[in-house]
């Protein structure tokens, strides 16, 4: 009957606050402020964090820089996609184009990698699985990821943005190699 | 001359203009409701992997058009009758400039019926989120511009009746809170259709080839600062609502009315700035701004949805105290009236919206957990949870309630009527749940085959992953078939449904008000304030509502618990920088 009737005290802002609603917003005021520090310490103390290093780049640079990856790495095909095998520590460049990751990585395990991922054309998703591993790829930026694959195994590269009618068909590979 | 009736059985005031407004603007939710429920059907259907109904085309098609008719049309011509109640009707108000409100309606009609025949030509699967630089036709862009003007100048006309409701002192002492809240849905709203405008107009004029370019990025980071406040908009009115239907069937009143404002006052404040959560594994956005703006802005807003999930159930439940239920900690909860569907629809989202809601989007909006669950089925299956759960189920709540009092028609086939909240509410909560798992796993949204039939390369998702998917959409049928069973009690109601004294025709159901002899020019009553507060109770130092107070912990304990899980589950993968 009063939520929707104007408060029967005038001067509604002047009526103090019961204890429950105090106790309760101080226990919700703590635990937001626990989420916030949980960020910033996994940050320092935690191994998983967002590349905070990108470029802007065009198609054309950026394919160059992936065939330049190909032409010196390049260790064999699979399905008509080369295989690359870069050394360890350095850039490995892949990128996503309607419908494909290219070129097949095959990294080494617990090696760290700077990896570089663009688009060619339309926005894609880097979803690494099944280690569930999810990054945005836009066309225009270059992110560049520092990972360590610390489990061996073949991994599959499902493209996660929806990129048009053949978006399902979009996958690639990663074999991390003991 | 502003003409008023009175409604027989609550005592609510409804200026003539404003109730065939409040009529129009709810039946044409309701006919977005449906096209999305049917479109719902055949999504879940094909993202059942054993059934896989559609071909890709045509379900990237049904796709968008689900998102945009449920989200968007649905909603937002839903929050335009709830803001035409909460100034005209609930301030007992004549409606500023009602020559305005058709304008409104005409213009949200003509952009919804516009983008939806772009969608089913063909040529715009490009889902609600428009990512460029894939294009859709130029019509769809321009439908939904039209949509959102048509809804700004809405919320114009909402605070204009405010102002006349103001000058003519319609009303004694403060706003009701219900009012309140729409004010801050309303104001969310004029932010929200800006960053709307900034990012569409641009867009269609590239559509139409008079812009060359449009750097994806920025689109990405403006576009959410439409996609995400308009979500708030939703948060805001959904409590609202739950505070209306409170107020309703309990007759209960705010615990405290600075409390509940000023957490409404914090969703201006922060809600719309927190953008970035959705963005949190994009190139070329720094950590910095990311913790800030998932922390300091949303945390302070999730701070408020968490203080009016107490005090709104806390209301209740002093509310029923009140009336002597008073055995235990839960004998008000279990002496509520869950027969009655505009309480269990209310409960039900408040419940969902707060558990699977809340906590999954708090967690999946923590910045470096993101990165295991952007983009996974994990996403539609939270905001299933908050917008198709809660804001969608309050809404489904108040039109129970109004069918009578607005439409003059009394409910057809109660007993269905019963069941249905359970039934929308039970089988969405099965998809929203099992989907969680599925995108767990890894399962990407939007995708039309977890088998990657016609891909070079191949990859197999586990079979669990498979099973949690058919039992979400197992689930989801069940919720299609709630909703069905909403929009056939709620629309059959308006045909079929006895008449109510003063009584209404067909056709009177569907926009016009009622037969003119129920109207009179007298102006109605100043709307008094509310009975002042009993002696003891409010304000005391007591625990009022400890039932509530359980509850609340409940849910402090799971979120805790579920949050850490997921950074025990972040520390699983492979190490990045
Ligand atoms: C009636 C029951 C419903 C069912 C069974 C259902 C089912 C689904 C499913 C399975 C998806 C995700 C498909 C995918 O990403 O591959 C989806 C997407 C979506 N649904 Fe629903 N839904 C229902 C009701 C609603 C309601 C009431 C709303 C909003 C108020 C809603 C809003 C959305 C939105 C915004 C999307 C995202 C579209 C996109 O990705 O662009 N749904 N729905
Ligand atoms: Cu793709
Ligand atoms: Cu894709």
């Amino acid at each position: 009957m009063t939520s929707f009737m104007p408060p029967a005290d005038r001067f509604w802002w002047k009526v103090p606050v019961g204890r429950q609603e105090i106790v309760w917003i101080l226990i919700a005021l703590t635990w937001c402020l626990i989420m916030f520090f949980m960020m910033p310490y996994w940050h320092i103390y935690g191994k998983q964090n967002l590349s905070n290093e990108a470029y802007q780049t065009t198609p054309a640079k950026f394919g160059a820089k992936v065939q330049e990856g190909i032409d010196q790495n390049k260790v064999g095909e699979e399905a008509g996609l080369p295989i690359i095998h870069p050394p360890a520590g350095s850039d490995v460049y892949m990128l996503a184009r309607l419908w494909q990751w290219w070129p097949i990585l095959e990294l080494e395990k617990n090696k760290t990698y700077r990896l570089h991922l663009s688009s060619m054309d339309w926005q894609h998703g880097f979803s690494v699985q099944p280690i569930n591993i999810n990054m945005q790829v836009v066309p225009g930026y270059e992110m560049v990821l520092t990972v360590t694959p610390d489990q061996a195994g073949e991994y599959g590269v499902v493209c996660n943005e929806y990129c048009g009618i053949g978006h399902h068909t979009m996958v690639g590979k990663i074999y991390v190699k003991e | 001359m502003a003409q008023f009736r009175t409604c027989p059985d609550t005592g609510l005031y409804f200026h003539k203009s404003a109730e065939s407004l409040i009529k129009a603007n709810a039946v044409a939710a309701a006919v977005a409701l449906l096209v999305a429920g049917i479109l719902a059907l055949l999504v879940v259907l094909t993202r059942w992997q054993a059934v896989h109904l559609l071909p890709a085309d045509q379900f990237y098609m049904a796709l968008t058009a689900h998102g945009i008719d449920a989200l968007i049309f649905w909603i937002i011509f839903f929050e335009m009758a709830v803001l035409y109640v909460a100034s005209s009707t609930l301030l007992r108000c004549r409606l500023a400039t009602p020559a305005w409100g058709w304008v409104q309606f005409l213009l949200m009609l003509i952009g919804a019926v516009m983008t939806n025949v772009a969608i089913f030509q063909g040529s715009s699967s490009v889902m609600m989120t428009s990512y460029v630089p894939m294009q859709a036709a130029p019509h769809f862009y321009l439908g939904l511009i039209l949509f959102a003007v048509g809804a700004l100048i809405g919320c114009f006309i909402f605070f204009g009746t405010l102002v006349v409701a103001k000058q003519e002192k319609t009303y004694d002492g403060s706003i009701p809170l219900v009012t309140f809240g729409a004010v801050t849905a309303a104001i969310i709203a004029v932010f929200t259709i800006a960053s709307g405008a900034i990012i569409l107009i641009p867009t269609f004029l590239w559509s139409i080839g008079y812009i060359a370019h449009i750097d994806a990025e920025m689109y990405r980071v403006v576009w959410w600062g439409l996609g995400h406040s308009s979500q708030q908009i939703n948060v805001a009115a959904h409590v609202a609502i739950w505070y209306l239907i409170a107020g309703l069937v309990f007759g209960a009143r705010p615990m405290s009315e600075k409390v509940s404002r000023t957490a409404y006052l914090l969703y201006i404040l922060f809600l719309q700035l927190a953008c970035a959560h959705h963005i949190l594994v994009d190139p070329g956005i720094s950590s910095e701004w990311k913790v800030f703006n998932t922390s300091y802005a949303m945390y302070l807003a999730v701070l408020a949805s968490l203080i009016h999930g107490l005090t709104v159930p806390g209301s209740i439940e002093v509310a029923q105290r009140g009336k002597g239920f008073n055995n235990g900690l839960f004998e008000w909860l279990r002496k509520a009236p869950w027969e009655n569907p505009v309480f269990s629809s209310m409960f039900i989202s408040l419940v969902v919206f707060g558990f699977l809601g809340g906590i999954t989007g708090v967690v999946m909006g923590t910045e470096q957990i993101n990165l295991i669950i952007h983009n996974t089925i994990y996403v539609p299956a939270h905001f299933h949870a908050t917008v198709a759960v809660g804001t969608t189920m309050a809404f489904m709540g108040v039109t129970y309630f109004l069918i009578p009092v607005l439409f003059r028609r009394q409910m057809i086939l109660p007993g269905l009527a019963k069941i249905q909240p359970y039934l929308f509410g039970g089988g969405m909560t099965i998809m929203v749940l099992f989907m969680l798992g599925a995108g767990t796993l890894g399962v990407s949204r939007r995708h039309w085959d977890m088998d990657f039939t016609g891909a070079a390369l191949g990859f197999d998702y586990p079979g669990m992953a498979y099973t949690l998917m058919g039992i979400g959409a197992f689930g989801g049928v069940i919720g299609v078939l709630g909703g069905g069973a909403f929009l056939l009690i709620t629309v059959g109601s308006l045909v079929f449904g006895k008449k109510l004294e003063p009584s209404a025709g067909l056709l009177q159901s569907f926009g016009l008000p009622l037969a003119a002899s129920c109207y009179s020019n007298q102006r109605p009553e100043t709307l008094p304030r509310a009975a002042p507060l009993p002696v003891e109770g409010h304000g005391s130092s007591s625990f009022e509502a400890p039932g509530t107070f359980v509850l609340a912990m409940v849910l402090l304990v799971s979120f805790i618990v579920y949050y850490f899980i997921n950074w025990k589950y972040l520390a699983s993968v492979w190490p990045l920088s």
